[in-house]
């Protein structure tokens, strides 16, 4: 469904965050991105919907080229991706409603968008799924108010309410303590198997990754290193992707973490 | 941060012995440059006057005083003018100011190499010129009177308004910003959605801000002509009306008090 043909994204500054990127989304299928910090995973996330552009390459989205797209087209292609950030980046001085709404802005013109007119098909839907990730009685409140675990969750309803194929997920746990970070990345797996999704996550908890994800793909110095289940992840792999490293110990560690946690809850 | 090593202790001292000769010169060069041109004023003075000024005051002290309270009843009008003055002119300031402000700004201009500079231009020549010599322009222009009055109000607060307020624009976060664009909002629904609500607390204090110096500023016009107390105050120190002009005074300090007092409510409770 989403395929990315030698992608390369050069900065203006000379850094080549993306050597020639190809890589293949089927329909519904939710993969990970992991790899060091300056990888090029928040680039490759955002040369997809084009917050990024890419300098050269191809995005295919069921066969339109995004870096082909006019404005108008580029938009109506953005409905259809919807982007969850680390730092929630909700609009921190409305209220959770109008966040979640705004998600609708593709759909609707600028009048109605600004005196908040939405179609009420829209704001049932937004009421759903305020429900559904259990925030229907924050919706009054004002962004600022709420904590990370709740901010995130207003994050995800403001991606879904696009109605997307796709999720790009940009590192949605790297502000997160671990517990919230596991439930956030549970609600988003299960909300992308209810209504078929794909999604991109971004992440840099490599054991979180693998507890929740069907396939790693694992970036260095803007190349994919890596790519294939999350067990194939060996400690020669994890070298190769993020450098020289105890990895045993680490990996262990991680998971005795883990299960403390299972056994506190 | 010089170390230096005596007898086998390390001494650590602020400066080396280099700098402090050095900012010990610079002080001396400092006082002497003082002395200098305290001389100059000295010798260009007509001390007579200064002797003479304490007698002078206390003489129009006793003149000023009491003031003449039943001269209130023809201020009203006036002060109710220069309030005019300043609100009316905040406002047409403000709405100028938000598209300047909006394209002199990096992260909204549409052009950093033509319009950006034309909005920075804007900002600087109308900051530049003060209200009272933008008032005797337009008196020349469209006459005197209040119009005069608001449209120097106006022209001389758009470049402040528009350079706090470009300025706030380019600190607010753009991961908002971005998520808003990710869902394919059009380019106004961006401003709408990412950008104002960042802005909107800035922008109330800046106007709140501004229409407060605006009613100090607005009192002064009327010395050039420009509608508002400040015409009641030239003619009364032209007929030297020592008590009208004492009451004057009191009626200015009033109307500031109270647009202080007003201004720091209105901040207080956006913030």
């Amino acid at each position: 469904m989403l395929r990315l043909q030698e992608l390369t994204k050069t900065y203006k500054t000379g850094d080549q965050a993306l050597k020639t990127i190809d890589l293949d989304v089927p329909k519904g299928q939710v993969l990970a991105l992991i790899g060091p910090s300056g990888a090029g995973k928040s680039t490759m996330i955002r040369c997809i919907n084009r917050l990024v552009e890419p300098t050269s390459g191809a995005v295919l989205l069921d066969e339109t080229d995004l870096t082909r797209l006019g404005s108008g087209g580029l938009r109506k292609a953005r409905r259809e991706m919807g982007m969850i950030f680390q730092e929630y980046a909700l609009v921190e001085r409305l209220t959770v409603m109008e966040n979640v709404l705004s998600g609708r802005l593709g759909y609707v013109g600028f009048w109605r968008s600004f005196l908040r007119r939405y179609p009420q098909p829209d704001v049932d839907e937004a009421f759903r799924l305020l429900d559904r990730v259990g925030l229907l009685h924050m919706a009054d409140k004002r962004a600022d108010e709420l904590s990370g675990g709740q901010r995130q969750r207003v994050g995800i309803c403001r991606a879904l309410i696009q109605n997307p194929k796709l999720l790009l997920v940009d590192e949605p746990t790297a502000s997160l303590d671990p517990k919230t970070s596991r439930q956030i990345m549970r609600l988003i797996t299960e909300l992308c198997q209810e209504r078929g999704l794909a999604a991109i996550i971004n992440i840099h908890d490599v054991a979180l990754a693998q507890m929740f994800v069907p396939r790693v793909v694992g970036l260095r110095f803007g190349e994919i290193v890596y790519d294939g289940l999350p067990t194939g992840l060996s400690p020669d792999k994890l070298t190769e992707i993020y450098g020289e490293e105890d990895w045993e110990a680490t990996i262990e560690k991680v998971e005795d973490e883990d299960d403390d946690i299972e056994a506190a809850e | 941060m010089p170390v230096l090593e005596h007898e086998g202790t390390q001494i650590w001292r602020r400066r080396t012995t280099g700098e402090n000769l050095i900012r010990w010169f610079g002080w001396l060069l400092g006082v002497a440059v003082f002395l200098y041109c305290w001389q100059i004023i000295s010798a260009s003075t007509t001390w007579f006057f200064v002797w003479d000024a304490p007698r002078i005051a206390d003489d129009i002290w006793t003149r000023a005083t009491p003031p003449k309270w039943e001269y209130i009843t023809q201020l009203g009008r006036p002060i109710w003018d220069t309030l005019n003055i300043a609100t009316l002119g905040t406002l047409i300031a403000l709405f100028l100011a938000v598209p300047v402000a909006f394209l002199a700004a990096r992260n909204t201009t549409p052009s950093t190499l033509f319009i950006r500079p034309l909005a920075l231009l804007i900002i600087v020549s109308t900051r530049s010129i003060n209200s009272l010599i933008w008032a005797l322009l337009l008196i020349a222009i469209i006459g005197p009177g209040v119009f005069a009055g608001v449209i120097a109000i106006a022209i001389r607060s758009i470049g402040f308004c528009a350079k706090l307020l470009y300025e706030a624009i380019e600190e607010i976060d753009h991961s908002q910003v971005e998520a808003i664009t990710a869902t394919g909002a059009s380019r106004w629904q961006v401003m709408a959605y990412g950008i104002v609500p960042q802005i909107l607390p800035a922008f109330a204090g800046i106007a709140v801000f501004r229409w407060d110096i605006n009613i100090r500023e607005s009192t002064v016009l009327g010395l050039v002509g420009a509608g508002g107390i400040g015409l009641q105050l030239s003619a009364s120190l032209n007929v030297l009306a020592w008590p009208q002009v004492s009451l004057i005074l009191l009626v200015i300090l009033a109307a500031v008090v109270i647009s202080e007092w007003v201004s720091a409510k209105v901040r207080g409770a956006i913030i």
